[in-house]
């Protein structure tokens, strides 16, 4: 059995034998039953850094958004000397390591493509060196390069029309989970020596593509890990061996999550569940006496601290797309073992301690695990500080743990993977409600005139007859699914060969699992102009030339987000159907397709390109983000919305159903011990359901409406709101997604 | 058995003990200068629906009622279609789901007597503490109210004791020591709220082209509240309740 002085006090065996953290974990743990008394503040030192680092968003906010570029060192996993939130006060910096050399400086990154390198660069007025022009145009090609040399002129016309949209052709896919905690559990020399051997034993000798690739693979790994160990050591810090107690294990964590955003600018860079596995070397040293309370604490808050600093230089579309700068530091508390025990220990609650101890934020995106069968007390802490704070989101662990284990991670937004074992291959969206028009036009794109689609006959009758459509609509996602598949292929092979992500492909099993992450826009306006064909009479508005570009619907017609079944099994077998097609296809290195239902904030832009809709949703406007009903569809309150989402199974959306709630306070109790027991209860009712996901908003309308017009007040400068998919400042929202965010319906009957 | 339902809202927090579905019906012989929902006083008017086919509905909800939740039965006033509301609360018994009633307790004849004999908690609201002010204010009788409170002490129902402050018409010490004074003989009243008039439904009144009596005061102010709540003598402190909570609660 192998033994390490730094191991001492850890039980169980397997973990020592091969990497396994989960059974590390299992063995390790103790669970926590209490409630949050037992937290600690935050130190003089956190309040200082904070205090800093609070002066230096301040002016990063003044500059319009960026507040320093590098535009002569490509990022590498070592091409940054050491960096510090200041060096005056650097001693503080319990846990330390930054992307660049300075604070909230952004790396140049053009391996995903030169161009947006550049044009990022250009948005906020820097000049980046033209020799990486000249190198990464003619000497060496770029995922954004590669997938455009291979694009047919269909996927062209559909990714210009936006009915396959948001597509990772012009950023970095992400959502690959590095299991960062093996760096500390183990130390990087093992893990190197893991690998030879995955490399020694990888194929028979037959070179076929797929061994090739592996070996290639598998050595830009090694390779990966050696610099990791560089890294560290600029910073002092040797992690070729294990953490030896709770201070190094956070930081060599720390230091495996930092190589990933140093080496990738993919749209999601989760950390992972990492606080049940920290709280066990924390608990260690409170028991031999060498750690008190507050010094965790202050460890946890310097982790966040981090990863609240990490920035990515990104493009005027991108943000469109994904308003207000995320980079879906994705970070899981609670959940409950597959033996049945909670694995809510005192970590968790430090974690959310946070947002109480350094204020709201929008990173890391804090992800509850949530069962009712959770510790009441923390269920309880949970929903305290969202009703303070507004910033986390809650996931039903019930219906994730009998799918991806006990040790699974938050990817992206929403999406699980079991950590160090799973990949994604991130998607996008197919906006299925501009395929409902497409289904009555004959595959005629209404915002531009363009065939896009096949050329069916177009449905011509004044009054749109629900079995015409139907037909129709079963055609067009036929094609849509089969194109969205084949292109999504494509762009994932792209990116692996141009942007492979060596440094968190060497923390996950070389023989990994990859699941192929597609997604659907528009969700909850097709099912109800679905609905409003079946049940109401819709006639189409056609112009000169034939084409429908407006509805006119008399009559009721049951909508979704209301409990009525006439509209909910149109939801599902929205879903049901088109996971069907596209389950149909092959997909990328034998991947495993899922999809969602989530839109993050691209609903406003998907919304945009997308004409007037049956349901009464005119051309141009937001599409309802994730599965959420359409505005002004909830005619019954929350808890009807809420029973409507709860249908949708999980079990089809395995990449996750997004749902974005917003409670005003007076409506969930008159004080915060009612609103705290009245949260947890919704919560409880709606995931004991089977529901996916929540994101819990508790503020009026009044606030959003003040916010957007005074952004300057002090008491909205960390304002943070959740949007679908993550959290966000407020006062960094465009004014149109500001607007598209007060628009919806906010729960608050009286 | 059909009701006349305005409308559900499937989420109220503060509308009885714990997370409550609450059922709004129409018609309302009470006409209040404050009244919010004035869209709910005639008879006439909303969605007919069978007690049946509310309940269908109500049990959706189930899972979030735990413990104390269940279903609140508002107005409009409620004790207009007794029968109605009866045959709902025993098809809620049957499946454990709380009951609660919020009204003004204007109507006691022998329906609404059996109606209460299915009915968990009362939300009562003593609009005005005189005579004089009720006529003039409600064109109800303060006298039928308390008479009906008389019945829920008689049965031992807990209840939940409102009212609406209006700055200037009923927001000093002298008002509350009144209402205070109504209250003292009932020790099944558990909680008193004293709820802030606003005026977010002008726009209704405008709609309906009613006049809306009450525009010339201004809105109650949160500190208006906070400042007379401690004067407020709860009579019920120790109460448990004389049958306890939920009829044949099955759960």
């Amino acid at each position: 059995m192998n033994v390490k002085e730094q191991w001492k006090g850890f039980q169980g065996r397997l973990w020592r034998e091969e990497i396994n953290v989960r059974d590390f974990i299992q063995k390790n743990y103790k669970p926590y039953q209490g409630d949050e008394s037992f937290l600690a503040g935050p130190t003089p030192a956190t309040e200082k850094l904070w205090g800093e680092l609070q002066k230096l968003q301040k002016e990063e906010r003044a500059r319009g958004g960026v507040l320093d570029m590098d535009t002569h060192v490509v990022s590498t996993l070592t091409s940054h000397g050491p960096g510090y939130i200041s060096e005056e006060l650097k001693d503080l910096e319990k846990i330390v390591g930054l992307q660049t050399d300075k604070p909230l400086k952004r790396a140049f990154m053009p391996f995903g493509g030169i161009k947006m390198a550049e044009e990022a660069c250009s948005t906020y007025g820097y000049t980046p060196d033209p020799e990486w022009h000249k190198i990464f145009t003619d000497y060496r090609k770029t995922h954004n390069a590669g997938v455009f040399d291979a694009y047919t002129p269909e996927m062209r016309r559909a990714r210009h029309n936006k009915i396959i949209t948001g597509l990772p052709d012009t950023y970095g896919r992400g959502r690959i989970v590095g299991d960062y905690r093996r760096v500390a559990l183990y130390g990087i020399d093992y893990l190197m020596e893991q690998k030879a051997r995955d490399l020694a034993n990888c194929g028979d000798g037959t070179m076929t593509d797929e061994v090739i690739r592996l070996r290639e693979e598998i050595s830009e790994q090694y390779r990966a890990l050696g610099q990791m160990k560089q890294m560290a050591a600029s910073y002092g810090c040797d992690i070729s061996q294990p953490a030896a107690n709770a201070r190094e294990a956070v930081q060599w964590l720390y230091f495996g999550y930092l190589a990933a955003v140093k080496t990738q600018n993919g749209a999601a860079m989760s950390v992972g569940r990492v606080s049940t596995f920290l709280d066990i070397y924390i608990q260690r040293d409170l028991e031999n006496g060498t750690l008190t309370e507050s010094e965790a604490q202050e460890l946890i808050d310097h982790l966040v601290m981090k990863l609240r600093m990490v920035k990515f230089a990104r493009i005027p579309s991108y943000n469109e797309l994904f308003s207000g700068d995320p980079v879906w530091a994705t970070l899981e508390v609670g959940g409950i073992g597959v033996d049945g025990r909670s694995m809510v220990t005192k970590n968790d609650f430090r974690f959310l301690r946070t947002l109480e101890n350094m204020g709201p934020s929008p990173e890391p995106n804090l992800t509850v695990l949530y069962s009712s069968a959770l510790p009441e007390a923390f269920k309880q802490y949970a929903a305290a500080i969202s009703i303070r704070t507004s910033s986390v989101q809650y996931e039903n662990d019930d219906v994730m743990k009998p799918i991806w284990g006990d040790d699974y991670s938050i990817c992206c937004c929403v999406s699980a993977t079991q950590t160090g074992k799973e990949m994604q291959f991130f998607g996008a969206r197919a906006n299925l409600a501009k395929c409902l028009l497409y289904a009555i036009n004959g595959g005629v794109d209404v915002k531009t005139r363009q065939q896009v689609g096949p050329e069916l006959k177009p449905i011509t009758s004044e009054y749109l007859d629900y079995d015409e459509v139907m037909h129709k609509y079963d055609l067009m996602m036929d094609w849509l699914a089969g194109l969205y598949v084949n292109t999504l292929n494509l762009i994932q092979y792209m990116h692996d060969k141009y942007y492979y992500e060596a440094a968190e492909m060497a923390l996950i099993d070389t023989n990994v699992r990859r699941t192929f992450a597609t997604g659907i826009a528009g969700f909850s306006h097709v099912v109800d102009s679905l609905s409003a064909i079946k049940y109401a009479k819709v006639k189409a508005i056609r112009d000169e030339t034939g084409l429908a570009v407006e509805y006119e619907t008399e009559g009721e017609f049951p909508r979704y987000g209301n409990d009525d079944d006439r509209a909910d099994d149109i939801a599902v077998w929205l879903l049901g159907t088109f996971l069907e097609k596209i389950k149909k296809h092959h997909t990328y290195r034998d991947s495993e397709p899922t999809t969602s239902i989530l839109t993050i904030t691209s609903n406003v832009v998907y919304g945009k390109a997308t004409g007037s809709m049956p349901d009464g949703r005119k051309a141009g406007e937001p599409l309802a983000p994730g599965a959420n009903p359409a505005y002004g569809a909830e005619q019954n309150g929350l808890l009807a919305s809420l029973n409507s989402v709860a249908k949708l199974p999980y079990e089809w959306a395995l990449d996750g159903i997004s749902n974005t709630q917003t409670i005003n306070p007076e409506a969930l109790g008159h004080t915060e011990e009612e609103q705290k027991k009245n949260l947890v209860r919704v919560m409880d009712g709606y995931f004991d359901q089977g529901a996916h996901h929540l994101n819990v908003n508790v503020f009026g309308r009044e606030k959003l409406m003040d916010a957007m017009e005074h952004p300057e007040k002090e008491e909205y400068a960390n304002f943070t709101i959740r949007v679908s998919g993550y959290a966000v400042k407020f006062i960094d929202l465009t004014r149109e997604q500001q607007l598209d965010v007060i628009a919806r319906t906010c729960h608050d009957h009286m | 058995m059909m009701g006349r339902i305005h409308s559900v809202e499937s989420f109220g927090s503060v509308d009885g003990p714990g997370i409550r579905y609450v059922v709004f019906l129409q018609g309302c012989p009470l006409r209040c200068a404050y009244c919010h929902n004035p869209d709910t006083w005639p008879l006439a008017g909303g969605t007919e629906m069978s007690a049946q086919e509310l309940f269908q509905k109500i049990r959706r909800y189930k899972p979030y009622f735990g413990e104390e939740g269940g279903v609140t039965v508002s107005g409009g006033e409620a004790l207009l279609q007794p029968e109605f509301v009866r045959e709902l609360f025993l098809l809620c018994h049957s499946e454990g789901i709380n009951t609660a009633l919020d009204t003004s307790g204007c109507v006691l004849g022998e329906a609404v007597l059996a109606l209460l004999e299915e009915t968990d908690t009362v939300l009562l609201d003593i609009k005005m503490t005189t005579e004089e002010a009720y006529a003039t204010y409600t064109g109800g009788s303060l006298a039928a109210t308390m008479a009906f409170l008389q019945e829920l002490h008689r049965r031992g129902i807990p209840t939940w004791v409102r009212q609406v402050i209006v700055e200037g018409l009923n927001d000093t010490p002298e008002d509350i020591q009144a209402l205070n004074a109504l209250m003292a003989p009932y020790d099944n009243i558990v909680k008193v709220e004293l709820l802030p008039f606003h005026k977010l439904c002008r726009s209704k009144y405008e709609k309906l082209g009613i006049p809306f009596r009450f525009d010339c005061y201004p809105e109650t102010r949160e500190a208006t509240i906070r400042r007379l709540q401690p004067a407020l003598v709860l009579p019920g402190k120790q109460y448990k309740g004389r049958r306890g909570g939920c009829l044949n609660r099955s759960k």
